[in-house]
């Protein structure tokens, strides 16, 4: 049965391969129009990937060739020789130039520069803009959704405990569904990793992070376009909330095991060779992990995105009878794994920093244990 | 590299750190506390109505126990007192029985030694009757033959002749 399938899923790709280098090879006047799709998509994918001043939903082209959004303009917060703040419609999208207090800013590739009248943008060599950047606070559409997300979470889960009150001990409605997560998280997450005696100090930061790790990865796929796990500022800034958590609770043993990592095993003359190469390899660790931790979060989100929103765009590139329905199964497909990995990365993110706070978080019998262990 | 750092915000990191602090203390004060809480009160719950129910069954297979050794007890002592009941009664009756006997004896004795002394008197009034009336007959017969004289000394002579015999 299953091989059958295999056979038939084969043969509809090589029709599929076939019929499209058939079509790039004899399409020669289509060449110029295909091409300005293929950058107009990848243009639309790289915007849709970053951070935007505005909350537009969708665009199109009307008949005059002008390009409508639909969605709102969101508050600019600028600090630049002081607090200026305007709405995003000012710079329609791009279009024009947004003039505050007699400055004049211009959005450029989703970023705002700061320009002359005319908003001319000066580039060095490798095409990039040196304009001055103002540091930007903006209410961006990621905020918004992390505001939104936050929202969704304390109403969520305050009427979760509320239920508990009111019901007898027993979860109501959506709880009942959220609430073996949060024994799983609490069981098979936290107490294997941080140990019986510390779990419930990191138990707060754990469920916060998981649920909102998982809500907005859910999010990123609906069709509001948001990317807010795959952003790197807030990938870092969760990973940084981790390592700070990390090393402010980590025990007395924690931080002998850093900067004397072997301990009694060796007398001191020994030590002194190795540990001018073991103890910054142990420091480095201490960075690493949510390097790691961000990088992580970021790369798969962005790359689900990336392969997801290719997928879709392939529909419109190849418009043929076989293609188009094929590269959209693909992307159901790849969207339905994106869901899965929406909850991985949650998992993933949630696990490991339970691993490191397990870590820093060791007791003293614990560390003899492991001694013990590995003199044998 | 390069890329990474260009694409990083400065004002997303803000808002981002502010904003998820901010609900990591919300939710930390007002669900993931008292959610835990009620969580753990709840097992900590059914585990002491687990040991209450251990405890409970054991309580009752003790009283089990106890009532059985109870009515042990009652029955060794029913039967123990049955049998000592069964004991008085048998002595009792070999008490009454030997009781009667001696009785028996004591009675019969008195009796026997009334028989012989009733016996005894009896005996004595006969001898003194038939003594009277042997006096009598002897007066009257003395009186017949006293009234001739010769009889009378025929008479001496024989009683002396009588006594010389005895």
């Amino acid at each position: 049965m299953r091989n059958t399938f295999t056979t038939k899923f084969l043969l509809v790709l090589a029709l599929f391969v076939g019929q499209f280098t058939f079509a790039s090879d004899s399409d020669e006047k289509t060449e110029e129009h295909g091409k300005d799709l293929k950058t107009e998509i990848k243009e639309y994918i790289t915007h849709h990937l970053q951070d935007s001043h505005d909350f537009s939903l969708f665009s199109y082209t009307d008949e005059n060739g002008e390009h409508k959004y639909i969605g709102f303009p969101l508050p600019v917060i600028l600090w630049d020789e002081g607090l200026k703040v305007f709405s995003s419609s000012k710079f329609h999208h791009g279009e024009t130039l947004a003039e505050v207090d007699g400055n004049y800013y211009k959005l450029y590739h989703s970023k705002i520069y700061k320009t002359d009248a005319e908003g001319t943008i000066n580039y060095d060599e490798e095409h990039h803009a040196t304009n001055i950047k103002p540091i930007d606070f903006s209410i961006t559409k990621n905020v918004v959704m992390i505001i939104i997300t936050g929202l969704l979470m304390l109403w969520l889960f305050t009427s979760l405990a509320k239920s508990y009150a009111k019901n007898g001990s027993i979860p109501t409605g959506a709880g009942r569904f959220f609430e073996p997560i949060i024994l799983y998280i609490r069981d098979d997450i936290a107490r294997p990793n941080i140990g019986e005696k510390r779990y419930n100090k990191y138990m707060p930061f754990l469920l916060t992070v998981f649920f909102f790790i998982w809500f907005l990865n859910i999010f990123g796929l609906t069709p509001l376009g948001v990317n807010v796990t795959g952003n790197i500022a807030v990938t870092v800034s969760l990973a940084l909330i981790t390592f700070l958590i990390t090393n402010f609770t980590g025990t007395k043993d924690y931080w002998k095991h850093q900067f004397d990592p072997l301990g009694d095993s060796l007398p001191w003359y020994g030590k002194i060779l190795l540990y001018i190469i073991l103890v910054p390899i142990e420091l480095l660790g201490l960075i690493i992990k949510p390097f790691s931790l961000l990088i992580r979060l970021y790369a798969n989100m962005q790359a689900g995105h990336i392969v997801l929103m290719s997928l879709i765009g392939l529909m419109f590139i190849f418009k043929s009878w076989l293609g188009s329905p094929l590269s959209f199964g693909l992307a159901f497909a790849i969207s339905l794994i994106e869901v899965l990995v929406a909850l991985l990365q949650a998992y993933i993110f949630t696990m490991l920093s339970a691993l490191y706070f397990g870590f820093a978080s060791e007791e003293h019998e614990h560390e003899h244990e492991h001694e013990a262990e590995l003199s044998h | 590299m390069e890329k990474l750092l260009e694409e990083f915000s400065l004002g997303l990191f803000f808002w981002q750190t502010l904003l998820f602090l901010l609900l990591f203390f919300l939710l930390w004060r007002f669900a993931w506390k008292p959610i835990l809480k009620a969580v753990s009160d709840r097992e900590d719950g059914i585990k002491d109505a687990l040991a209450a129910a251990e405890d409970a069954k054991k309580e009752m297979q003790n009283v089990t126990a106890d009532s059985e050794k109870l009515l042990k007890e009652a029955r060794g002592e029913r039967e123990t007192m049955l049998k000592e009941a069964r004991e008085i009664k048998e002595k009792m009756i070999a008490d009454a029985k030997e009781q009667a006997q001696v009785e028996g004896n004591k009675m019969m004795k008195q009796a026997q030694a009334a028989i012989e002394s009733e016996k005894k008197a009896a005996v004595a009034d006969i001898k003194a009757q038939v003594a009277n009336l042997s006096v009598d007959i002897a007066e009257k017969v003395i009186k017949e033959e006293l009234s001739d004289k010769k009889k009378q000394l025929k008479l001496v002579d024989d009683m002396l002749g009588d006594i010389k015999l005895n």
